[in-house]
């Protein structure tokens, strides 16, 4: 019974990482048919933004609110890779709708552009671009429109670029001159401490449970909640929903697609940055990191069913527990005495990576059965 | 998508490819042996993008996936090298096997005894696997990106097998050839490199006019169709199945001449060849020079790796940034690659652009109409 029970928690923490990771990409794939391979790097954003938060938060004047840096850096790494997720669907991706396979390449040189960034820019100076961007991008909306007409727009839209360009260098350089680890570029993983509350275990019935598992889970599921909230909820969910529904309908009706567009990849891009967050809890963080979860986040995606959160929830814990029966062996220790040639299959599989070969295999045969995943659109459409 | 309207002219074709032949021919007198070393590495690759640009610029699959064939057939080869030159070493069998304490040689590695057995295996097995993916994939009707994705999963589902089992296949370190021996003359040798370098010119010949033939008549029709729109086809009475699994198969094949070929040339088979960047790579080597065209595709695997060996020599770290841009840039601005833009309008648009040449009137709403087509 214990046994189950550690196997259980160990799938749902291995599913919740694979969870939060696909969520954004569920979103972004399932909603708009964006194939995006990069993903994974805006999780590494995510991640990169945890560690300089954690840095900051280091300073004599932050020093006090140490141990709430993880929070902050919650929202931080969302707003980042939105951001950067945004800046990427007004230059690339919105030119390259309904032809998947181009997005797919444009995103994948996309992902080797960031992550050759992060190693040959200092990451105090990434931060003030960053900075930058979100000010250029977001300044002129808050602007009243009267004083938008009042002044000739191109005039407008320079002088905000060329403050938000300023303020960038200004951060950049007060970053890099007071964090001294991050005034140099490296090309090396940095370390995400977690704070003191979140180091140790908690013990539930008579098993331990490391606490950063549990934050991950919490964060999985918070993440999850609000989501579906909006989605179902909110007036922009409702117009994403539409859109994602019939795309010509809805233009027709009054809903500016391309604003519905923007927002279901800035949540979706944003979304990968909370990723972000729990993968930097998990180990080191590096420019690769992203790349490790990509493949595993669209494996969810497929097998879920595409344009369905319930089906990539159900798909990740499944493979998240699959793994962890796997990958550990836990039949073995369920079923001790089983035949020979059985056991020994069971141990050749018993390691991460071949666990991996092996869920892979399950994956395929599955789709031989249900190939549009778990819980597929309805609909009869020779091509969907 | 339209490809290819207008024709080379007949003669700068032929002297093209004069002026390649003599510069094979000329190639190994010419190069220091590490750069020729470095040409016949690209060369060899400029098959398996061939593969490449039959399955995607004429079928319309993206595979993500082609890694996994090269290093197969990268595999066979490198396996037969070893077993070969194994004969001083204790039980008869390759070196690394005493580090992982295995003495008895694996089952599958006893038919690689055979050169002849190789020689069929590196295309053969290859092809088979290939074969046995494209069918359980297509059979359901998976296309477009799920396609990708799931050559993609299946590229590392095999990076992880050849990685992790030490005790079959050296895992991480893969296997070495350099040092190994080939009818009495070591592998890594100038003058077996200079006859690799032959084999490879030469079979990159033939696998042009293998694609070439493989395109022409109903069977590329068939193809060029799925490509553009394979329900119709499938309506016609066409099984799209069965076109997609032979023509995913001797892409598999194509990738496994060409890993077998590169092995030999770079000393070392490893799972670094299942890794997903470089068989990504692979799809923007045909996307440069122009998918849909069987010489951009070769052109396109030689120029860029020739492009990357340089960068990489001079600014190492600004390689990735060029990469990246490349993918953008011949996505968005050139769809068509370098050779289809020549071919197209390219030249002609430029020129009209600055005034250079008079613009041609068109229909004007036979293109608006193309363009809502495109984006349905």
């Amino acid at each position: 019974m214990e046994l189950l029970f550690d196997s259980l928690f160990n799938g749902v923490a291995i599913g919740s990482v694979l969870l939060v990771a696909a969520l954004g990409l569920a979103i972004v794939f399932g909603l708009m048919g964006v194939i995006n391979l990069a993903h994974g790097e805006l999780m590494m954003l995510g991640a990169y933004t945890t560690y300089v938060t954690q840095l900051i938060f280091k300073l004599p004047i932050l020093k006090p609110f140490y141990n709430s840096y993880i929070i902050v850096s919650i929202f931080l790494a969302f707003i980042v890779s939105g951001v950067v997720g945004i800046l990427l669907e007004k230059t690339i991706i919105r030119r390259l709708y309904g032809s998947p396979l181009e997005t797919l390449l444009a995103t994948w040189g996309v992902s080797l552009i960031l992550q050759q960034f992060v190693r040959s820019v200092p990451l105090a100076y990434g931060t003030g671009l960053v900075i930058s961007l979100i000010i250029g991008l977001f300044l002129p909306s808050t602007f009243p429109s009267k004083i938008k007409e009042s002044i000739n727009f191109k005039y407008f839209k320079f002088s905000t670029w060329l403050f938000a360009a300023l303020t960038g260098v200004l951060t950049g350089s007060i970053i890099s001159s007071s964090v001294s680890k991050l005034s140099r570029a490296s090309a090396r993983n940095v370390d995400v401490t977690a704070p003191s509350w979140m180091r140790g275990q908690v013990e539930i019935i008579g098993t331990a449970f490391p606490k950063t598992r549990l934050m991950i889970i919490v964060i999985t599921l918070i993440s999850v909640i609000a989501i579906t909230l909006f989605l179902n909820q909110s007036a922009w969910g409702m117009r994403i929903r539409a859109v994602t529904q019939n795309r010509q309908m809805s233009d027709c009706l009054g809903i500016s697609t391309e604003k519905v567009d923007i927002i279901t990849f800035g949540i979706g891009s944003g979304l990968a940055g909370v990723a972000g967050v729990a993968v930097s809890l998990l180990g080191s963080v590096g420019p690769n990191v992203g790349g490790n979860y990509i493949v595993g986040c669209f494996m969810v995606v497929v097998l879920g069913g595409v344009g369905n959160l319930l089906g990539t929830v159900f798909a990740s814990f499944g493979i998240g527990i699959m793994t962890d029966l796997i990958g550990a062996g836990r039949l073995l220790s369920i079923w001790p005495d089983m035949p020979l040639p059985l056991s020994n299959t069971i141990n050749f599989f018993a390691t991460t990576s071949m666990a991996r070969v092996m869920i892979f295999a399950l994956i395929v045969i599955f789709l031989q059965f249900k190939p549009t995943g778990l819980f597929p659109q309805k609909g009869r459409m020779v091509e969907n | 998508m339209s490809f290819s309207k207008i024709k080379f002219d007949k003669k700068i074709v032929l002297s093209f490819w004069i002026i390649l032949i003599a510069l094979i021919i000329a190639a190994p007198t010419l190069l220091p042996v590490f750069r020729l070393n470095l040409l016949g590495r690209y060369l060899s690759l400029s098959i398996v993008a061939l593969g490449v640009d039959l399955i995607w610029g004429y079928t319309g699959l993206l595979s993500l996936g082609q890694g996994i064939f090269f290093a197969l057939g990268g595999y066979c080869a490198a396996m037969y090298l070893q077993i070969t030159s194994s004969s001083e070493f204790p039980n008869n069998i390759p070196e690394f096997f005493a580090l992982y304490g295995v003495e008895k040689l694996p089952f599958f590695w006893e038919p690689f005894r055979s050169p002849i057995f190789t020689f069929f295996a590196i295309w053969i097995i290859p092809a088979l696997i290939a074969g046995l993916i494209g069918f359980l994939v297509f059979r359901n009707r998976i296309k477009g990106v799920y396609f990708s994705i799931l050559t993609q999963a299946s590229l590392l589902v095999f990076f992880n097998f050849f990685n992790g089992q030490q005790k079959l296949i050296n895992g991480t370190n893969g296997l070495k050839t350099d040092v190994t021996q080939l009818f009495g003359q070591m592998v890594g040798s100038e003058s077996m490199q200079r006859i690799f370098f032959w084999i490879t010119a030469m079979l990159v010949i033939a696998a042009w006019f293998f694609a070439k033939w493989v395109i022409k008549g109903r069977f590329g029709n068939i193809l060029i169709g799925i490509r553009d729109d394979e329900p119709r086809v499938r309506f016609t009475g066409y099984n799209p199945v069965i076109f997609k699994t032979i023509i995913f198969s001797i892409a598999g094949g194509l990738a496994g001449i060409s890993g077998a070929l590169y092995t030999v040339q770079s000393g070392i088979v490893s799972p670094q060849f299942m890794t997903v960047p470089f068989s990504i790579e692979m799809v923007i080597w045909v996307a440069v020079g122009g998918r849909g065209t069987l010489l951009g595709a070769i052109l396109g695997a030689v120029f860029i790796n020739y492009a990357k060996s340089l960068v990489s020599e001079a600014l190492p770290a600004s390689w990735m940034f060029i990469q990246g841009g490349l993918f953008i840039l011949v996505v968005t601005a050139l769809p068509e690659g370098v050779l289809g833009w020549i071919k197209g309008d390219g030249p002609r648009n430029l020129l009209q652009r600055f005034g250079l040449k008079r613009k041609i009137e068109t229909y004007p709403s036979l293109e608006v109409n193309n363009k809502e087509v495109n984006n349905e």
